[in-house]
């Protein structure tokens, strides 16, 4: 890699790095019980929001309540998106009257918008209209990241409280995630967005003329919508001239801006920030791959400050940092390689000053390699999804690195909230066993780790393992899987295996050859996204609910301390292995087969 | 329960009103006052009307012209209604034959040109419709464009280096060539 | 002390533990252990697949199918010997349990008036509260509570301590165990049990583990690894649909077989620490029975490990029983070694420990020798509870030592006076936490002898130690604060209760779980019970009253309250040994992986072969040497399990940074060397 590749590595993981005291520290300010300079300021809204819907905010909530509260919104909110999209024509701001959704496509997008996977089996300048992007898609990119982080607060609550049954107020916690945190950052960062040149507006598609006129050949399609064959059996085309273009605008800046800060990921186009008005300059990739990890980083932070020992949320940003920047390196140096297969060719592939080389297949000039590698890494890392690069054409390596960090189940920064508490699920694995080798009934931040915690540290760890594996064995069984799939050999099951990966750990990035805007993906992918998420936080709600009727044990030296580098380097463990071991067979027959042929043939 | 669903919906909806109308008016208000051009989609006008977005690639099949990056969007090249990548495996034999071609059909307008083709003029962008190139790849392209036109090298590279843009801050991003900047450029329309 | 010491690898018990190990293969005792019940259920499967291929349509050659078969049934009969081992040495000591259980004689009289109308029954047919006489050589024929008579009392028979004990009515050495014998003098019992529910009936069925459950930790445990067995269960059968998958795209290879998929199941569920783990527990019991400590239930052992505050008694824990001279402080005028002399003098009739320690004292500092003071002219003075003071007259000299007030009205009675100085001099041992004897001579008083509490040896050493483990000691004592203090600190304890009554030791108790701290203490009164009872971990001694001994979950044969700080090393042992056999058993299977996978895929993805850095011979030899590996481990494991991982008193983060290295990273290379060596035996046998 050149010597600014690793800048541009290096300035990212500073920045991200120097945000994270002062965005933490606001949102423990955010999610204080007592109220302070911050809430004060937003007290009047939340005052008067609270009085019209008949929500007494001090009312603390059962972990029970908590989670029925969380369930019954997010399937409001599923219902309401669902709706829109099946009766979008006759709905206004539909300038390009795209008609309605099909029920199975609506069912999956709702499922993957609610449970901040955004998924996207559609491409969406080519079938939402502005109203459905507006009041469906990214109110749910708001509220998906808001449910995210009030079950983190819900469960940092459960470590510091003791004896008690309340866990805080869902619609309290909700509310301040959207208003205080992600509504503000939003805004600024789409106004920058605008400025780099992402469209803001409520236009119809601008039609411009083409300097040099082109040929569409479309395959001629019978009644039935079947291929027409000639004698040869190929498909019978029809070539037409193109004279113009018709740009995609509308509301966008908007809705990236969360998108990216709510780790959604869920693109306004189809190609996502590989999209040069979705990303149009290098300033806007960096922001843009700087708020996927922004508040899953402070976060880390935030639990510090709550729990009252800032090391401790130190200890997992830094477990979080020991697994991501190798493979971000790896990814990197696998990409910057080039494509083994291209290398007979007379092809130039190296890095020089006049061009990123590597492997630029799927990849955008403005961005090169390093900057697709950060993303690619960042946004699987963290649950998002979005991608600047497209994930199917990365060399086998560069693609194992980011089905992996999927794979990992979204903890290494994951979701907004829902990567901390999945992290912490694995923090109970962790100090579990390492309050055996200690000697010691284990503790975590002063909470006894009983057997109840540990069942539903398990099922929380188990389910997004056994919803992968059994999908992707399901899918390549089913004809209508198989159908699918749009590479062939090797790679066409690696496509498979991340589309259940993404799916079942609530990323929503894909291979994106797989065609899965069909009834069979739809459903499948929809229920795993769904027991992927709401399982899962209703799992950590009852471990926050058992931890806070707990005693509080005090420190002594007997106690494993939670916040050293050998803790780190344990709880990194436990995510690796478990990692490692549950996909090592399922990768080994993917990317791991891949590459080796690739570099054998 | 009831209570907990009609408040669930009371909240749904004043938080749709907030984050689904007020919040994107409120952006669309400021960025067509702060920044009226990128808004509406950074097009290059001339005269008064519109030949193309600087942000959006358009395809070149001419000698003559500078050529974008292949796109692999349907059912023409650069559509741009349906961006997409070609989301072809690395070892895809699709993809290497895809390349060759590629190679092939630029040999085939510049014959004399051996040197190695610079990777992302024959591979597909993630989007389809990348506005840009990288300088080796217009810097392979030029001698052709110049001979076809008639024009000397340096008369096109000066054209070239106006269409071309750095890292931003030094830093940021990948150097890159705008096709279709340079072409209007080339052109003369701009 | 006598244990009853067995050694792992004892040969009078392998071969009822190997009788064992087969019976255990039902389902039933199979079902209570998720990780072995899957691999029971795929020893049954691997067993009809090779009938199948020995029909001749088997899915792979039936000699690589019975192999794998058969190793899994050893994995299986490896875990229960592991298992049956740990019973065998719980069960020894339960038969010579039992052998105090002979079945004796009662004689039972109807009430303490009428002692003589005896009706002779059996010992079993005793009911609660029925009253028994015993007489000297008889056997004890129940558990209960004397309540009358005093008598020695041969408890070998339950403790191992040969010395007789004496055991009389009232006060805190009233209680007996059944199956003793009354060795001089006869004491009335109340029985204290129904038949079936003595002391020595609940003991048996604790060492045989009849009686044992899942602690707490066990069951959390047993949910993690059930968690990695259905991960790995999950993982392994869809790799039959990913193979066919494979194959069909490939368009050349054979899919996976299920016996492959099987072996690699039963390589990746942690089936070391699944086969070992009862293993573990039962041991861990049997290490209190070796230590001599009797644990009503497995929670209270694990519990012992987890003990955050330590009670101790101060007096026969902290100190010993005695206190003891150290100095001589004489009156002003008067030499140092005439005090020292009339000191040894007015002692050397004093056979009290107090006393040698002055005889002692005299000799160390000054030279005196013990002296034969006999003939006639020398009376000694014995001490009574009127004078308070004892010594001796020689000829003219009366000398006297004895308690302040007491030797001043000594000397007052003589026509003397007490010196200020030397009622300072008394006074400021007092103050100190010591006791001063005055020395006085007729009516002149020569000094004062400071007696003190003699901290045990190395018990400073084995404090230091507990505050390294994280555990913090607290002494309870009747002294006044001034003196515990004084003693607290010589001793390095981190606390102390002075003037502790009963109710003050509860409420202490109380408010250090209120805090959540888990409290261990010990004690044998019946005024202890309250707090035994509300201690987390209470060891009763084996000396005290019933009532302690129902109010502890712990009993201390040997009656050493030092024992507690052994208790909870126990406690923490079985704890460690159980983390590092997980981590082991999880790191083993990285190697595996590297046996398998490419001997799985080979035939569909050849270059996969690149993955078998151990360059096993063939595929089927990889797959065998792994599962073979894995069976082996079981056994050489099975002297780990035992005896326990040791325990270091050092504090966590090091203790985890040793326990990760010795058992994760080991756990890491072993098996790379052990397929390897397995796969180059299997070649050289001709196996492979």
């Amino acid at each position: 890699m050149t010597a600014n590749a690793w800048l541009q590595i290096g300035l990212y993981l500073a920045v991200l790095l120097l945000t994270v005291k002062p965005l933490g520290t606001y949102m423990a300010a955010v999610f204080s019980d007592a109220p302070n300079r911050v809430t004060r300021l937003g007290a009047p809204i939340e005052r008067l929001l609270y009085r019209l819907c008949g929500v007494r905010a001090d009312e603390d909530m059962s972990w029970k309540r908590y989670a029925v509260a969380m369930l019954v919104f997010n399937v409001l909110g599923l219902l309401a998106v669902y709706l829109l999209q099946r009766v979008q024509q006759w709905l206004p701001l539909n300038p390009q009257h795209f008609d309605a959704v099909s029920a199975d496509s609506a069912m999956n997008t709702a499922i993957s918008f609610a449970t901040n996977t955004n998924w996207q089996g559609y491409g969406g300048e080519s079938t939402m209209s502005y109203l459905t992007q507006m009041l469906g898609l990214a109110v749910q990119n708001f509220l998906s990241a808001a449910t995210g982080i009030a079950v983190l607060i819900a469960l940092i609550r459960g470590f510091v409280r003791k004896t008690t049954q309340g866990i805080g107020n869902f619609w309290v916690d909700m509310t301040r995630s959207t208003l205080y945190v992600l509504l503000p950052l939003s805004l600024v960062l789409a106004l920058v967005l605008v400025a780099q040149g992402v469209p803001q507006n409520f236009k119809p598609y601008e039609t411009v003329p083409l300097v040099q006129a082109t040929t569409a050949t479309e395959t001629v399609k019978d009644a039935d919508g079947n291929a027409q064959k000639d004698a040869a059996g190929k498909d019978v085309t029809k070539e037409s001239q193109v004279t113009e273009q018709s740009l995609p605008l509308g509301p966008a800046a908007s809705q990236i801006a969360i998108k990216q800060l709510g780790t959604n990921g869920g693109g306004y186009y189809n190609a996502n920030s590989a999209h040069p008005y979705e990303n149009p300059t290098p300033l806007s990739n960096f922001l843009e791959v700087l708020s996927i990890l922004l508040l899953p980083a402070a976060l880390c932070y935030t639990f510090g400050a709550m729990v009252g020992d800032r090391r401790q949320g130190w200890a997992l940003l830094a477990t979080m940092f020991v697994i991501f920047v190798p493979l971000l390196i790896g990814c990197a140096l696998a990409e910057q390689a080039g494509n083994p297969a291209l290398t007979g060719l007379n092809l130039d592939q190296n890095a020089t000053v006049l061009q990123a080389g590597g492997n630029m297949e799927g990849k955008e000039t403005r961005f090169g390699i390093v900057n697709s590698a950060i993303w690619a890494t960042a946004t699987t890392a963290a649950s998002n999804g979005s991608v600047n690069a497209t994930h199917d054409s990365f060399t086998p390596l560069g693609g194992l690195v980011p089905m992996w960090l999927i794979q990992l189940g979204e903890v290494i920064f994951g979701g907004v909230g829902s990567g901390l508490y999945g992290m912490l699920a694995f923090a109970v694995v962790a100090v579990f066993i390492a309050g055996l080798m200690v000697g010691r009934t284990p503790e975590y931040l002063g909470k006894k780790i009983e057997a109840y915690e540990m069942k539903m540290a398990s099922l929380v760890v188990l389910i997004p393992c056994a919803l992968v594996v059994v999908g992707t064995a399901i899918a390549v069984l089913a004809p209508a899987g198989v159908a699918g799939i749009a590479n062939p050999g090797i790679h066409g099951f690696s496509e498979v295996l991340y589309a259940l990966s993404s799916a079942s750990n609530n990323n929503g990035s894909a291979f994106g050859g797989l065609s899965a805007n069909t009834p069979f993906w739809n459903v499948l992918l929809g229920i795993c996204m769904f027991l992927a998420r709401f399982p899962l936080a209703i799992g950590m709600l009852a471990i926050a609910g058992s931890l806070a009727a707990k005693k509080h044990v005090p420190q002594s030296a007997g106690t494993l301390p939670t916040h050293t580098p050998l803790f780190v380097v344990l709880l990194a463990s436990t995510v690796i292995v478990i990692g490692a071991l549950t996909f090592l067979p399922a990768l080994a027959l993917g990317p791991i087969a891949e590459q080796l042929v690739a570099i054998g043939h | 329960m009831l209570k907990i669903i009609r408040q669930a919906l009371l909240i749904l909806l004043f938080l749709t009103v907030l984050t689904g109308v007020a919040y994107p008016l409120a952006v669309t208000g400021l960025a067509q006052i702060l920044f009226p051009s990128q808004a509406n989609g950074s097009l290059i006008e001339h005269d008064g009307k519109a030949l193309g977005s600087s942000l959006i690639g358009q395809p070149f099949a001419d000698p003559k012209y500078f050529w974008s990056r292949p796109s692999a969007t349907t059912p023409f090249a650069n559509n741009s209604t349906s961006s997409t990548g070609s989301n072809l495996g690395p070892t895809n034999s699709a993809l290497t034959d895809a390349v060759k071609q590629r190679i092939d059909a630029l040999h085939a307008a510049d014959p004399g040109n051996d040197a190695p083709t610079p990777v992302d003029l024959v591979t597909a962008s993630g989007s389809g419709l990348d506005p840009e190139i990288s300088p080796a790849a217009a810097q392979y392209q030029l001698a052709r464009v110049a001979r076809v036109r008639g024009r000397t090298q340096a008369d096109v590279a000066k054209l070239v280096a106006e269409a071309t843009e750095g890292r931003q801050f030094g830093i940021l991003g990948e150097p890159r060539v705008n096709v279709l900047r340079l072409n209007l450029l080339l052109d003369g329309k701009l | 002390m006598s244990t009853i010491q067995t050694s792992a690898l004892d040969t009078r018990l392998l071969l009822p533990a190997i009788g064992d190990a087969f019976r255990k293969l039902s389902p039933r005792a199979q079902f209570r252990n998720p990780v072995m019940f899957v691999v029971f259920v795929c020893s049954i499967l691997t067993t009809l697949l090779w009938l199948q291929a020995l029909h001749g349509d088997g899915e792979a050659p039936a000699g690589f199918i019975l192999g794998v078969a058969l190793w899994l049934w050893f994995t299986l009969l490896f875990a229960n010997f592991a298992e049956a081992i740990a019973e065998g040495r719980g069960k020894a000591q339960a038969a010579s349990l039992r052998g105090a259980r002979k079945d004796v004689v009662a004689n039972k009289i109807p009430s303490l008036d009428r002692r003589d109308a005896i009706t002779v029954g059996a010992a079993h047919d005793l009911r609660k509260d029925d009253l028994v006489i015993i007489k000297a050589g008889e056997f004890i024929p129940g558990d209960g509570e004397i309540v009358e008579g005093a008598a020695t009392v041969d408890e070998s028979a339950v403790t191992g301590e040969s010395a007789p004990v004496i055991r009389e009515s009232g006060g805190d050495r009233s209680s007996v165990t059944g199956g003793t014998r009354v060795l001089s003098d006869w004491i009335i019992v109340r029985i204290t049990s129904n038949p079936g529910e003595s002391f020595l009936d609940r003991m048996i069925a604790m060492v045989e583990g009849a009686s044992r459950r899942k602690t707490p930790n066990e069951i959390a445990l047993t949910i993690l690894l059930a968690k990695f067995s259905l991960i790995f269960l999950l993982a392994c059968a869809t790799l039959l649909p990913y193979s066919l998958y494979a194959v069909k795209s490939a368009g050349h290879g054979e899919p996976v077989t299920i016996t492959v998929l099987v072996a690699l199941l039963v390589c990746l569920i942690p089936t070391t620490i699944g086969g070992l783990l009862s293993a573990i527990g039962i041991a861990g019991m049997d290490r209190m029975i070796q230590a001599n400590v009797i644990a009503m239930s497995g929670r209270a052992v694990e519990a012992a490990g987890d003990v955050d505050v330590l009670l101790l008694d101060k007096t026969g824990t902290i100190t010993l029983g005695n206190r003891q001279a150290v100095a001589f402080h004489a009156a002003p005028d008067v030499d140092d070694n005439a005090l020292a002399n009339a000191a040894q003098l007015a002692s050397l009739a004093d056979e009290t420990p107090e006393g040698r320690s002055i005889v002692v004292l005299a000799k160390e500092k000054f030279g005196l020798r013990e002296r034969e003071v006999g003939g006639s002219g020398v009376v000694f003075v014995p001490f009574t509870a009127q004078t308070r003071m004892s010594g001796v007259d020689i000829g003219g000299q009366h000398i006297r030592k004895g308690a302040l007030d007491a030797v001043k009205k000594y000397i007052e009675s003589q026509g003397g006076q007490l010196p200020v100085a030397v009622v300072r001099v008394a006074e400021d041992i007092a103050r100190k936490g010591g006791t001063p004897l005055v020395v006085a001579e007729n009516e002149q008083a020569l000094g004062v002898i400071e007696l003190k509490d003699i901290v045990k040896g190395g018990i400073r050493e084995r404090f230091a130690e507990l505050r390294r483990m994280g555990i913090k000691t607290i002494m309870i004592t009747g002294d006044n604060p001034l003196t515990a203090a004084s003693i607290a600190a010589e001793a390095g304890v981190d606390d102390y209760l002075a003037e502790a009554t009963p109710e003050a030791k509860l409420q202490l108790i109380r408010n250090i779980q209120a805090e959540g701290r888990l409290v261990a203490m010990c004690g044998d009164g019946t005024n202890d019970a309250p707090a035994l009872a509300q201690a987390d971990v209470a060891v009763a001694m084996n000396s005290g009253t019933q009532a302690a001994k129902e109010a502890g979950n712990m009993v201390d044969l040997d009656s050493n309250p030092t024992k507690l700080i052994e208790v909870v090393e126990i406690g923490k042992q079985l704890l460690i040994t159980r983390g590092a056999l997980t981590t082991f058993s999880i790191a083993n299977d990285v190697a595996k992986y590297f046996a398998i996978i490419p001997a799985a895929f080979a035939s569909t993805y050849p270059a996969l072969n690149t993955l078998n850095i151990m360059h096993l011979a063939t595929p089927q030899s990889a797959i065998l040497s792994a599962v073979i590996f894995n069976a082996l481990i079981i056994i050489f494991l099975i002297p780990l399990a035992l005896k326990g991982v040791r325990y270091r008193a050092v504090g966590a983060g090091e203790l985890l940074r040793r326990n990760l290295l010795v058992y994760g990273v080991t756990g890491l290379i072993v098996p790379f060397v052990g397929i390897k060596l397995i796969d180059m035996l299997l070649v050289a046998l001709g196996l492979a």
